[in-house]
């Protein structure tokens, strides 16, 4: 028995990674971070800001994601979001760039709880990037 | 008759517009590859993304409880329609197509004695529907500044449609689009987004999912989204039609320069010889009268 499935990332623009030979993925979700392995139920979930870890045998990726949602069904796991950069592609001035926006996001005073934990997600994760 | 210095003139006219006339559409040509591969790049995005509502709105155990933006009002009063047509003239009837979907719906919503509210994207079609309907325009949105359609643009819309919706402004939302087909066939298309129409496909709901959290939260977070989406979808199609439209009409304009300055060629030809038969004739007969 194989321990693999397929993983597919899109963004509004187009099909951002398909994969066939997934072993595992973490993904940031709502309530914590999340492994899925082969045979995971049937689940939908939120994505927070964070990192996806892409574990496959053709070798790991990391991506970051600030929002998305995922769903996972008969071993396909589909992860839609409007914001992903690859680890590899996140340079020091563009994640400069994200983090100077979130921080922006997060000192605003008229935003809800719910939008200000997220902007202070992201912080955070930027900040630990480096 | 025009003279031979007119003629000249005018076939010179119309050959420059010919030229741009040529050129636009070379240019139309290529951004209409780049429209068409970013409107299929897009659709899978949107395509889970209804799939997932649909799924989700099949396993929501409490109906009457459903968020707003999945069941409606529960009226059917206030109609807001979002007309998207395009920054630039000269595309065939892309606009018109569109203004005159529009339209018919407009006048049947009226007639059943429902209030009407605009939303224009896009400057032609606010320049058409001015006149008719100035009044019910309530906002006028443009991005002549972006270059192609992105999600960004896209989002802003929504979350202006979102807030109207919240603020109790109006009770069902249509959206106004070109589907791309092919080049030469542009279908438009009117959308409902608000409340969400998926009478469609009831019963490939046999898995059950996990939530987590739970499906009204994650239902209630991800409908603004799937506007967003739909919206920006409809941007794609519309570009890609736009282009394409474009493409076939200046097409035509080409091909119709191209005549015309066949027939003004021919009428050229003739006046110049009529007059050099007449000089002829001139020269003869004062010859012969001497």
């Amino acid at each position: 028995m194989s321990e693999e499935f397929k993983i597919e990332i899109v963004n509004p623009e187009k099909s951002f990674l398909v994969k066939e030979d997934v072993l595992e993925v973490v993904v940031p979700a709502f309530e914590g971070e999340m492994g899925i392995l082969k045979d995971h139920i049937s689940i939908i979930s939120f994505l927070k800001p964070g990192i996806i870890k892409v574990f496959s045998k053709s070798g790991d990726e990391n991506y970051y994601v600030e929002d998305g949602i995922i769903e996972f069904k008969n071993n396909n796991l589909s992860i839609l979001t409007s914001t992903i950069f690859s680890m590899k592609d996140l340079d020091k001035s563009k994640q400069g760039d994200l983090l100077k926006k979130a921080e922006e996001e997060a000192s605003k005073a008229e935003i809800s709880d719910q939008a200000k934990y997220l902007a202070d997600q992201k912080v955070e994760v930027l900040r630990s990037i480096n | 008759m025009a003279s031979l210095d007119d003629l000249k003139k005018r076939i010179a006219s119309v050959k420059s517009t010919q030229k741009i006339t040529k050129a636009m559409k070379m240019v139309a040509a290529a951004k209409l590859r780049k429209a068409q591969e970013s409107a299929e790049r897009g659709r899978p995005y949107s395509e889970k993304m209804n799939n997932i509502i649909l799924n989700l709105s099949n396993g929501i155990s409490d109906k009457e409880n459903a968020p707003k933006l999945l069941s409606g009002t529960g009226e059917n009063k206030v109609h807001l329609c979002v007309v998207m047509t395009s920054d630039r003239g000269l595309c065939g009837g892309f606009n018109s197509n569109i203004i005159k979907k529009a339209k018919s719906y407009f006048s049947k919503i009226l007639n059943e004695g429902k209030q009407l509210k605009i939303i224009t994207v896009g400057s032609k079609g606010n320049d058409q529907l001015k006149r008719a309907y100035g009044d019910k325009i309530v906002e006028n949105i443009s991005f002549k500044e972006s270059k192609n359609a992105n999600y960004f643009d896209a989002d802003k819309v929504g979350s202006i449609i979102i807030e109207k919706f919240e603020a109790g402004e109006f009770d069902i939302c249509t959206i106004f689009y070109n589907q791309f087909k092919n080049v030469i066939t542009q279908l438009p298309q009117a959308q409902q987004i608000i409340p969400l129409n998926n009478e469609e496909d009831h019963n490939n709901s046999d898995k059950s999912y996990e939530f987590e959290p739970d499906e009204d939260e994650i239902l209630s977070n991800l409908l603004p989204k799937n506007i967003s989406t739909q919206i920006f979808k409809a941007m794609l199609e519309n570009s890609a039609s736009e282009q394409g439209s474009r493409m076939s009409a200046m097409d035509n304009a080409t091909r119709n320069a191209g005549e015309m300055v066949d027939k003004l060629t021919i009428e050229y030809n003739r006046s110049r010889q009529a007059a050099i038969t007449k000089e002829l004739i001139e020269i003869i007969s004062g010859a012969e009268s001497l």
